[in-house]
């Protein structure tokens, strides 16, 4: 009853195809604008930004980034932590080598580093498809890994191979607080989910969406399907370059290969399937399902005495029938359990 | 150039090849019979062995463990069948994939649950030496042990490409793995074909795991075999044993020879990429592998 | 009903095809295919199962390239056509076996049928602003306009994928003629409807013709259908051609006769 449309109709094209064309979403989505980037810096702990809020928005930019390659353009992807830390790398040399570069820029070229990397290792794509490709996609990860650890260069010749990365910074402000660094990483990941979002319902989304669905009627249609895949896997590196830099920076404050290894890849995977292949509000969710579920398994352990070991071993089990149950029950992932849920509300209180 | 040592490297990565090919075959037993790339196989390999060892362990005749695991394993294999893969039935495959990824991470969860995260070692009996008569007429080091697991694993491969090809099961397999309906409408029990398929693919899980497992130690990082065998099927095909067979001698051996002839001037460390990279440029000549079947896809 | 060819004003020859021989490997589909094409007619294809009438539209708009012949579209005179270019040239087209994006609404699924269309490029469409905005809006215009005049403006927020086979169908329809096309090739546009289905959407075929003056290639089963809307027809049998003529001409010659009642060759 609070959730009806009922009254609410679009004179215009322009607001037909808003982002939020129900006004009750419009209401949801301003108070969790106020709530993010007012209410919770007022009330949230340190732990609670570090610990949690950052790397799960974090996490949501790389799912973002992931869901455009696999779930809008259909092309399976095991490497999205190889592109994380060319993202990483790449922001981290720029710094390094280009003294008072703004810090903002210096993540946009990782990022373009990243989206480069991806154009190289996206041209599989064009030739195979399935499971070849997310074998091939192997490659990319455990061959850009080894790179950034042998080629010394990209290490700054470290000895240990463990650089620090160096303080975030702009116009003299110092982003070395848990709010600061909360704040910065909530601009943009919400500046970059806006423009994926843009993307998605735009001719380019409809493009990826048509290789995914059916690639020979896209082609026939006159949808080149070279440029089209590539520009998904350019984008989508993008954004998984710039995660990865902010990964580095506002996250675990060191550069190193081995933070992004194959089980991180695997990780992003399980974000996006189980919060919803193609769509951007998927990505968010299920970020936030990966990042809180482990949390809440140690608290549960805690609370039941079991030891670690034998918690660790449960996540993995939890995860994978986890992954498993979603993929048989709800294929749509979270996002469609959300669009189900607003569905009945329409209805609320009355069952049919 | 010592002619030797490329020898020595080159049979070691023969062998290492056949070891490849035979972890690649579980997957294509199960890719031919229902259509889905197990990606769990590796898990698989690492619970079998751990299962054999740990019941070893509490003090059961060697014998007596792979005949329980072998049960198990079956056990396992019906039990994925039915909750996972009937489920998923008119999914597309990339669904299917993802699941088994998910599976993979279940049982390597389960597996370090049920028995401990430890290191075990495995001593089937066979021991690491240098075999005498190589060494002494050829001058040529290569362990006993390497050469009794490839007898091993030919012995099974062989066997297996004759069960497809001869035996009414292997021809239902076949008939399943083109087409399930049409299978079912002529009355091949598509369960059992199932089941019988994931049992085998879990034996095979079995001696790859002791044979792995009794060189390196029975651990977490076997897993990661079952990765290597991806461009082993890239390169010889998913539907074909003898692709499994030749892939993972390829494999094998370009692995080994990089890692050794190439491998110093670039820091060592090949091996963790070099077969994916292969797999990947192969793919792009020949995206159906040496023996794969062509795929036609008509509009 | 008559035949209304003597409404229709039949322009110049806008496809011609000389001697088009396709084989896969050793079956051939089509053997030495000539006939034409004019403006603004409606052309059927016709003869029985596997006689080569899919193979035929998909050499016209590039998916297959024929080994031997030649295409002469437009003046131009080509080997083979390439799909991009045909569309590009106004060649739009249906498929047997619905070929729509099942993961996409309806208005999405038109809209894509816009794209060769669309200027902006991705990075004005993530920000959203300007020409990229009043490029999407003028296309969906366009798209309204041929959701109105299929009459799906009922279902056009639905995905695809969860609308009854006849439906389907006439969104397909839709996408083709969102692209504004000179020649459409439609395959089966009419199979497994029912006869009201039918009816709609022969008069959503004579419309189109009638209207927008498009040019119309069209495999169909149904012979009550092809005598009454087409004004020529090309019946092909075993990928040869055995008639070329009008309605009448093909309802009374001897070959296409003995092809659909099975006389023995």
């Amino acid at each position: 009853m609070l959730y009806r449309e009922a009254g609410q109709f679009k004179s215009r094209y322009e607001t037909d195809s808003q982002i939020f064309p129900i006004r009750q979403d419009r209401i949801g989505i301003a108070l969790l604008v106020l709530v993010a980037f007012i209410g919770v810096p007022l009330f949230a702990t340190p732990y609670f930004f570090s610990a949690i809020l950052i790397p799960f928005l974090i996490f949501s930019l790389a799912a973002l980034g992931l869901n455009i390659l696999t779930g809008y353009a259909g092309q399976v992807s095991l490497g999205s932590a190889a592109f994380m830390a060319v993202g990483a790398f790449g922001a981290y040399n720029f710094m390094l080598r280009i003294p008072g570069i703004p810090l903002i820029v210096a993540f946009v070229l990782g990022g373009l580093c990243a989206a480069a990397v991806g154009l190289l290792f996206g041209l599989p794509s064009l030739r195979v498809r399935g499971f070849y490709l997310a074998a091939s996609t192997l490659a990319t990860q455990f061959f850009v890994v080894w790179a950034l650890t042998k080629v010394r260069w990209f290490t700054n010749y470290s000895s240990s191979g463990v650089i620090t990365a160096q303080k975030m910074q702009i116009l003299g402000f110092d982003f070395d607080t848990p709010v600061a660094k909360y704040l910065l990483v909530l601009l943009i990941v919400s500046t970059l989910a806006l423009l994926a979002k843009n993307m998605v319902r735009s001719n380019v989304g409809r493009c990826w969406m048509a290789v995914r669905d059916m690639d020979v009627a896209a082609e026939v249609i006159g949808i080149p399907l070279m440029k089209t895949k590539l520009l998904a896997f350019a984008v989508s590196s993008f954004y998984c370059g710039v995660a990865g830099a902010l990964y580095a920076y506002a996250y675990l404050g060191t550069v190193e290969p081995e933070a992004y290894s194959l089980d991180l890849s695997f990780r992003i995977l399980f974000m996006v399937i189980i919060g919803g292949l193609g769509s951007v509000m998927g990505s968010f969710l299920g970020a936030a399902f990966i990042v809180l579920l482990p949390v809440i398994l140690n608290t549960l352990a805690h609370a039941t005495n079991i030891s670690t070991a034998i918690a660790s071993n449960l996540e993995l089990m939890v995860f994978g029938a986890l992954i498993i149950f979603f993929l048989i029950v709800e294929p749509h992932g979270l996002a469609r359990l959300w669009q189900i849920a607003k569905e009945k509300l329409r209805l609320w209180p009355f069952p049919h | 150039m010592n002619l030797n040592f490329f020898f020595e490297v080159l049979i070691g990565g023969l062998l290492s090849g056949v070891m490849y090919a035979l972890v690649a075959l579980g997957f294509v037993l199960i890719y031919k019979a229902s259509g889905v790339f197990n990606f769990a196989q590796g898990a698989m390999v690492f619970f079998a062995a751990l299962t054999c060892v740990s019941l070893t362990e509490f003090g059961w005749p060697l014998w007596v463990a792979i005949a329980a695991t072998i049960v198990i394993m079956s056990l396992l294999g019906l039990a994925v069948e039915r909750i996972v893969l009937r489920p998923l039935v008119n999914q597309p495959e990339i669904s299917l994939f993802m699941a088994t990824i998910g599976l993979s991470f279940f049982i390597e969860g389960m597996a370090q649950l049920m028995w401990g995260s430890d290191v075990k070692r495995l001593d089937l009996g066979i021991e690491d030496v240098p075999m005498e008569s190589l060494m002494q007429s050829l001058n040529i080091i290569v362990s006993k042990f390497d050469v009794i697991a490839a007898g091993i694993c030919a012995l099974l491969v062989t066997g297996l490409a004759l069960f497809f090809s001869r035996t009414k099961v292997g021809r239902a397999l076949r008939a399943v793995a083109d087409d399930h309906q049409a299978a079912l409408a002529v009355g091949i029990p598509l369960q059992q074909i199932w089941g019988i398929v994931w049992s085998v693919a879990g034996f095979v899980a079995l001696v790859a795991g002791l044979l792995w497992g009794s060189r390196n130690g029975v651990q977490f990082a076997l897993t990661f075999v079952a990765l290597k065998a991806l461009p082993v099927l890239i390169l010889g095909g998913f539907t074909s044993v003898p692709g499994a067979i030749i892939g993972g001698l390829i494999i094998g051996t370009s692995e080994k020879l990089a890692e050794v002839y190439v491998g110093p001037f670039v820091g060592g460390g090949i091996e963790g990429w070099f077969p994916y990279v292969l797999a990947l440029l192969f793919l792009l000549v020949r995206p159906e592998g040496l023996f794969g079947e062509k795929i036609i896809r008509r509009i | 009903m008559n035949n209304s060819s003597s409404n229709r004003r039949s322009g110049d020859v806008i496809l011609d095809l000389r001697a088009v021989s396709l084989s896969f490997g050793g079956v051939k589909a089509l053997t030495d295919i000539s006939f034409d094409v004019r403006e603004h007619e409606i052309r059927a294809i016709i003869g029985p199962n596997g006689a080569g009438k899919s193979s035929m539209l998909n050499v016209i708009n590039g998916v297959y390239r024929p080994q031997q012949g030649e295409i002469i579209y437009r003046g131009q005179h080509l080997r083979d056509m390439d799909t991009h270019a045909a569309a590009e040239s106004g060649i739009a087209r249906t498929f047997q076996n619905i070929a729509l994006f099942k993961g996409m609404t309806v208005l999405d699924n038109i809209m894509t049928g816009r794209n060769l269309k669309m200027q902006s490029n991705f990075l004005m469409q993530a920000l959203y602003i300007g020409p990229a905005r009043r490029e999407e809006i003028a296309h969906r215009i366009k798209v309204e306009e041929v959701i109105d005049f299929l009459e799906i403006q009922h279902i056009r927020k639905t995905p695809v994928g969860r609308l009854p086979y006849g439906l389907q169908k006439r969104v397909e329809l839709g996408r083709a003629l969102a692209a504004e096309p000179q020649i459409l090739l439609l395959d089966e546009p009419m199979a497994g409807m029912n006869v009201e289905e039918k009816q709609d959407m022969c008069r959503f075929i004579l419309d189109v013709n009638e209207q927008f003056g498009t040019t119309i290639v069209l495999i169909e089963h149904d012979m009550g259908v092809v005598m009454d809307i087409s004004d020529r027809v090309v019946v092909l049998d075993y990928g040869k051609k055995i008639g070329d003529g009008t309605p009448d001409d093909i309802r009374s010659n001897q070959d296409v006769i003995n092809a659909y009642l099975g006389v023995a060759h």
